[in-house]
């Protein structure tokens, strides 16, 4: 598999041997969870790629989770006790998890961490996360094609970088092929609140919204989409196909699986290393869920071809012209974006109304 | 037949014993949750009482933690027990201890890097001070316009917690966070940490604060003449107007002191145990702060030991959680099962249980 190595991954002292866990005895790998497993999003794609790891490896591993853990100081305490029981290998998956990841790796340095979406790193702790800015892109141009009120709803959860990139990427694709298109962004400040998102998404209907894209977890606003008609919706970290083939047109999926099965092979190989990686619709961490046949044949060709001009790295999301919200040039004619300016993204690109609240 | 007869006294007895039977009706029916999710009941119940004091593995790091996750519970709960007892319902701890968190780590990092020592003492007094303000709302409100303060002092936690998710992505973001939510992590600046006084013990001063409230509590209500009005002003309002109590101090006295004590837990868990001011923040410490406050019989000795056993549920749930499987909603519930318990049989407090046939109604 082609690996692709992230800001020349920090320090990445080669921890030889180290780990000569006897053969009989199971790797024991810990995942700690920002939501319910049952969210049908983010954490549920978390979880199915623990069962993946089960699957792969039998009796050879041994999996612990934990669901639901706040992001500061209970997570430094649930990570405390998942490395005293044992843990070989704990994933962290969620951005908040981050200080306390680093706090704990510095008391267990023989335990390896894999903290997902973050960007400290440590000689036993590696950062992982998906370029979903690709499938957004996707999802842009389907929800420009699709609009007829030309109003794009958008429920964003918090403002960071990723969530900025998202609405970024989705806005410049939906325009390129609806130059009328206008994006009404709400930002709800959770990840995960059914009543919350399903409001944010009511309150996007009322304004007029026919698309409602979703950085927020809950299968809520796809319930509100469904309820309201004539609203098209994507499933968010997830295929959420049960709201198939109306609301949900389609959809991002997080496919951690691979990886996580490549990293724990690693620990039981003892060829584990720090490393940051930022993998794509190419190496398969981001997919397409299937797009339904509510949408035309025509879009659903370009879409693909979308999808396909990404992964075979023939066209960049972010490429020039491009101006920030301001006016001011970003990217000349041609140019793409480089990896740091996506990672810390904090501005909107021109035409995006409204600001990033700060 | 069974009858309940209404007692001319609450019982003595029954006050002391009904939390602990709550606790044993709680094992039972949380044993009988655990049984029916499919796990050993005994090995749930063993694992969320037994293990964070005495399992060898994790003991050693369990026991301090216990602490740690005990001292905000414990000084909520002893200031929300003073109101309490006087018939003033505070329900909005939760908010003034974000504010404290927010004014003492706003104070603090304004004055970022200096290492002045004066700095941690500074940002104390700033926690207690914005948690107070915070109160003042809903007593200002109540006392000048009659407002019902449970209604405001909740309803002001949710400003709270948008005025927090507006200062971590804003006024007091890391400027070199690379523009992610929240504050500089103050643990790892000397000057405003809250670290651990003694190692491996989990004694920080926001522990040390709760103790000490604990026994002042303790003088307060049965050695001073205002805890003397605010039981009188509980139990007999009228009784207290004529004994010269007067309703608005009592008002402003019990919702400042619980909002002052709120904004302490806040500062001394942002500066200690979280280290940053960040969205999510806050984890219910004021609303779980209630249930101590009830489980302890609005006594401070009483709190005290609620505020460990409320612990002990949280980091004994935490292991069942990973190492038994055992889904989170499962051990909350577990934890709600407790509240109520407490709350069901103190009809025994109350009313005493007759059997036999009833005596026709003179």
């Amino acid at each position: 598999m082609y690996r692709r190595v992230l800001l020349s991954a920090t320090a990445a002292l080669a921890l030889t041997g180290g780990f000569a866990a006897a053969q009989d005895e199971p790797t024991k790998v810990g995942f700690v969870f920002v939501g319910p497993i049952g969210d049908g999003g983010w954490t549920y794609e978390h979880n199915q790629a623990r069962l993946a790891v089960e699957e792969e490896y039998g009796d050879a591993v041994e999996t612990v989770f934990q669901e639901s853990v706040p992001e500061g100081a209970d997570a430094e305490r649930v990570l405390t006790q998942m490395a005293l029981s044992g843990a070989d290998l704990i994933f962290t998956t969620s951005f908040g998890y981050m200080d306390p990841t680093i706090n704990v790796a510095q008391r267990f340095p023989d335990v390896k961490f894999e903290h997902a979406t973050g960007y400290k790193t440590a000689p036993n702790v590696s950062t992982y996360s998906a370029r979903f800015y690709e499938g957004r892109a996707v999802q842009g141009l389907i929800a420009g094609r699709m609009t007829e009120s030309n109003r794009i709803g958008y429920i964003a959860s918090f403002p960071i970088p990723e969530v900025v990139r998202g609405i970024n990427a989705s806005y410049l694709a939906a325009k390129a092929v609806n130059p009328d298109v206008q994006f009404n962004v709400v930002w709800a400040f959770t990840w995960f609140d059914p009543a919350k998102e399903a409001d944010a998404a009511q309150a996007l209907i009322d304004q007029g919204a026919d698309v409602i894209l979703q950085h927020t977890d809950s299968t809520a606003p796809q319930a509100a989409a469904a309820e309201a008609g004539d609203v098209i919706t994507f499933g968010q970290a997830s295929d959420m196909a049960e709201y198939a083939p109306m609301p949900r047109v389609s959809s991002i999926i997080d496919n951690w699986a691979p990886y996580y099965i490549e990293r724990v092979g690693d620990v039981m190989d003892g060829s584990w290393e720090s490393q940051q990686v930022w993998y794509g619709i190419d190496e398969g961490m981001v997919k397409i869920g299937e797009i339904s046949d509510a949408v035309p044949d025509d879009v659903r060709e370009e879409a693909m071809a979308l999808r396909d001009a990404i992964s075979a790295g023939e066209t960049h999301p972010f490429t020039g012209p491009i101006n920030r919200q301001d006016g001011t040039e970003w990217l000349a004619e041609g140019e793409t974006a480089d990896d740091e300016t996506l990672l810390g993204m904090d501005f909107y690109v021109e035409g995006l109304s409204g600001e990033i609240p700060n | 037949m069974i009858r309940l007869e209404k007692r001319p006294q609450p019982s003595a007895i029954w006050k002391t014993v009904t939390p602990l039977l709550a606790v044993i009706l709680t094992i039972v029916a949380g044993g009988l949750m655990f049984a029916a999710l499919g796990t050993d009941p005994v090995a749930a119940i063993r694992t969320i009482f037994w293990d964070p004091l005495f399992h060898p593995q994790y003991a050693s790091y369990s026991r301090p933690q216990l602490l740690v996750k005990a001292g905000p519970l414990i000084l909520i709960a002893i200031g929300l027990s003073i109101g309490f007892r006087a018939g003033i319902w505070n329900i909005g701890a939760e908010g003034q201890y974000i504010i404290g968190a927010i004014t003492g780590a706003g104070a603090g990092l304004a004055l970022y890097p200096s290492e002045a020592w004066w700095i941690f003492p500074m940002m104390v007094a700033a926690g207690a001070l914005g948690g107070w303000l915070w109160a003042m709302i809903p007593a200002i409100l109540k006392t000048h316009f009659n407002t019902n303060e449970i209604l405001v002092s909740l309803l002001l936690v949710y400003v709270a917690e948008n005025l927090m998710a507006s200062m971590a992505v804003g006024a007091l973001r890391n400027p070199e966070g690379g523009g992610f939510p929240g504050s500089r992590n103050l643990s790892q600046w000397p000057a405003a940490s809250n670290p651990e006084l003694i190692a491996g013990t989990g004694m920080h001063w926001g522990v040390m604060a709760a103790f000490v409230a604990v026994i002042l509590a303790y003088v307060l209500m049965s050695r001073h003449l205002t805890g003397f009005h605010i039981q009188l002003a509980g139990q007999a309002p009228r009784a207290a107007a004529f004994a010269g109590v007067r309703p608005e101090r009592l008002v402003v006295f019990c919702l400042g002191l619980s909002g002052a004590l709120a904004g302490l837990a806040g500062i001394f868990e942002v500066t200690g145990p979280a280290g940053q001011l960040s969205i999510d923040f806050n984890v219910g410490y004021g609303f779980t702060a209630i249930i101590v406050a009830f489980l302890g019989r609005l006594h401070p000795a009483g709190i005290l030991l609620a505020g460990l056993l409320m612990a002990l549920t949280y980091i004994g749930g935490e292991l069942a959680s990973f190492t038994l499987g055992i889904p989170a909603a499962a051990i909350q519930s577990f934890q709600g099962m407790l509240l109520f318990f407490l709350l069901a049989v103190d009809v025994l407090t109350n009313y005493r249980i007759r059997l036999g046939r009833t005596e026709a109604a003179t």
